[in-house]
Parts: C-alpha cells; structure tokens; sequence
C-alpha cells in the first residue's frame, strides 16, 4: 500500500523524506500507543475494540478520554460528546493546513485529513514553511508510519494489558493524568495559557464536586476558553502576551 | 454491533468531520474575530486541564508529587518523555513506599 501511494507520486523521494521525518514521532507515540492498549483492554474493551478504535478515531487523546468515561460507565451520548470536545481542536488544524494542501485531488484532502494528528500538523506546518509546499507524497511518507504502529501498538498494547498483574502498583490507573498534563505543559507557549488553566482547573473541580462527572469537562473547559475570548481584545491594545 | 462499537464509530465519525470542517468552514472567511481565535487557541489548554485537576483533587501524596514532579520536568527540560517518565517513576515509588 505504502509502494502504491509512493509510485503515483511524482516525485517519491519526497515519499522517503516523510518517512525519515515521522521516525521522531514514531518512537515518541510508542509508549501512548501500548499504553492505549492496554487501558482499553482494563476498561472493558475487547482487544478487537481497541484496535478498532485506534484505526478509525486516530486521535490519542480523544481516545484516552473516550475509555476513561467508558470505564466510569458513562452514557454513551456523553462519551461520544466528550471525544468531540477534546478533539474540537481539529477544526484549527483543519483551518491552517488546509491552506498547504489546497492543490491536492478531492481524495488525497480527504486522506490528509483523517491522519491530521496534533503531530502531523505541527510536522506539515514546518514542512509547508521551509519547502513552501507540501506534497501529498511527503505528507503520507510522514502520516503513514504513524498511523500504522499506532495501529499496531493498541493491538499489542491490548494483549499486553491482559498480563498486567497489579495495575496500582505500577501506576497505570493514574499515568492518564500524567499525559494530559504533560500535554497541557506541551501548549504553554499559547496566549492566556496559566489564567485558562487556572480557571479550567478551578472550574472543573467546582463542577466535580457540585454538578458530577463527566460535565466537570464541558464545564471546566468553556470557563478556560470563554476566558481567553474575553481576554483577547486587551491583548491587542498593547499588552504583550507572548 | 455492541454499544462500544457504536460509540467507537461516532466519535471517529465526529473526529473526521473536526478534520475536515475547518477547512470547510474558516475558509470561506478572510479573517477569523480575534475572540473566536483566542478562544479556539485555549480550546486543547482548556479540555485537557478539566481531566488533569479533578484527578489531582481526589489524589494522595504519590499522585500529588507524581503531578508536581512532571510540572517541573516539563518546565526544565520541555518535551513529553522526560515529563512523563520522571513523573510515573515518582508515582510508582512513592506509592511502594506508602502502601495502604
């Protein structure tokens, strides 16, 4: 398959230049990869669910989220909602890289844009602006690779989970916060980052202990975003935010 | 299908369209209002604070110390693995050595 996409490129060396850029990505989605797998497998997902999940959604976060909520037995609708607000940020990186792959087929966008992963944005951003344009070669020399050992990690990661003697004790209950708040710490260059996390924080525990899970996220995360709507403005008269 | 399934297919239907509707949507505006984009920028911040606090509000002593580990890790070194290396090696240890 990877043979085929190369050769209907003209120029399959570009192929070849994504495929030695996504090493980087690679190694470092591993262990999220396994780690995928093997929390699904612990909240009650089949290993063929966890496959599945990770084939279709591509968007590890998301999918953090959706079986976290799935092992607290949450309602269905509200899981799927939930995936949706933690991917919403899709709808930028949709926005910004579209105006680098606007001259591809119907198809080739479409495909593109299944595999836009935060690092597949950052990686075309880069590219687009040291090259001045991105080939549908490079981009999928760049996303295939992730996109199949992240695959392949939730299979094995999910097989792996079932021989996880004493979950507690190696911490793995509580290595999803870990992640999310190394991924909240990977934006902290962003405009308004410490008051948004501040107030998404306060606001989340507010709604946790009052309202419930899993409405402590839709509530927390509004606080933080209509914020930083709020803030903006002010920015722009004069104050430095960056 | 079971339920998982389907909550499996919706949300990668859902994530698709995220994909897909930016493009579709922001470009048939030339400029997107300041407090839109601000407020889009904070949207990851946002979502992924509300699932870190809660978890750090009903943690213990290795949970807290795991988190605050990985603030500063980060904060020092920058990128994912250092963060979260450190951070787990902290909460493994810490929850040896204060069992029960």
């Amino acid at each position: 398959m990877t043979a085929d996409i190369a050769k209907e490129n003209a120029r399959p060396r570009d192929f070849a230049q994504g495929v030695r850029d996504s090493v980087p990505v690679v190694v470092a989605a591993m262990p999220f990869g396994l780690l995928f797998g093997a929390l699904a497998v612990e909240n009650n997902f089949s290993v063929f669910e966890a496959v599945l999940m990770s084939a279709t959604i591509f968007a590890g976060a998301s999918q953090m989220v959706g079986i976290d909520l799935f092992g607290q037995k949450v309602a269905p609708w509200l899981i799927v909602l939930s995936i949706l607000a933690v991917n919403f940020r899709h709808v930028l990186y949709s926005a910004t890289t579209g105006r680098w792959i606007a001259h591809w087929g119907p198809v080739q966008r479409l495909l593109g844009f299944f595999m836009l992963v935060d690092p597949m944005f950052a990686e075309t951003e880069r590219r687009g602006e040291t090259h001045g344009t991105v080939s549908f070669g490079w981009y999928m020399g760049a996303a295939l690779p992730l996109y199949l050992s992240w695959v392949i990690e939730a299979w094995v990661g999910a097989l792996f989970g079932n021989l996880v003697p004493d979950p507690h004790a190696l911490g793995i209950d509580f290595l999803l916060p870990i992640y999310f708040l190394g991924l909240v710490m990977s934006f902290r260059k962003r405009s308004f980052w410490l008051p948004v996390v501040l107030m998404s924080a306060a606001a989340s525990m507010l709604a946790y202990r009052t309202v419930g899970s899993p409405w402590h996220v839709s509530i927390g995360a509004i606080a933080g975003v209509a914020l930083a709507a709020i803030m903006a403005p002010d920015a722009r008269k004069g104050r430095k935010t960056r | 299908m079971s339920t998982t399934v389907w909550i499996i297919l919706a949300g990668a239907v859902l994530t698709f369209l995220t994909r897909i509707g930016g493009h579709m949507v922001l470009s048939r505006f030339e400029r997107i209002h300041p407090r839109v984009e601000a407020g889009l920028n904070a949207v990851p911040a946002a979502v992924l604070t509300t699932l870190v606090a809660p978890a750090a509000m009903n943690g213990g002593i290795p949970e807290i110390a795991a988190l605050t580990v990985g603030v500063v890790v980060s904060l020092v070194a920058g990128g994912m693995m250092p963060m979260f290396l450190s951070s787990a090696a902290v909460l493994i240890l810490l929850r040896h050595l204060i069992s029960q």
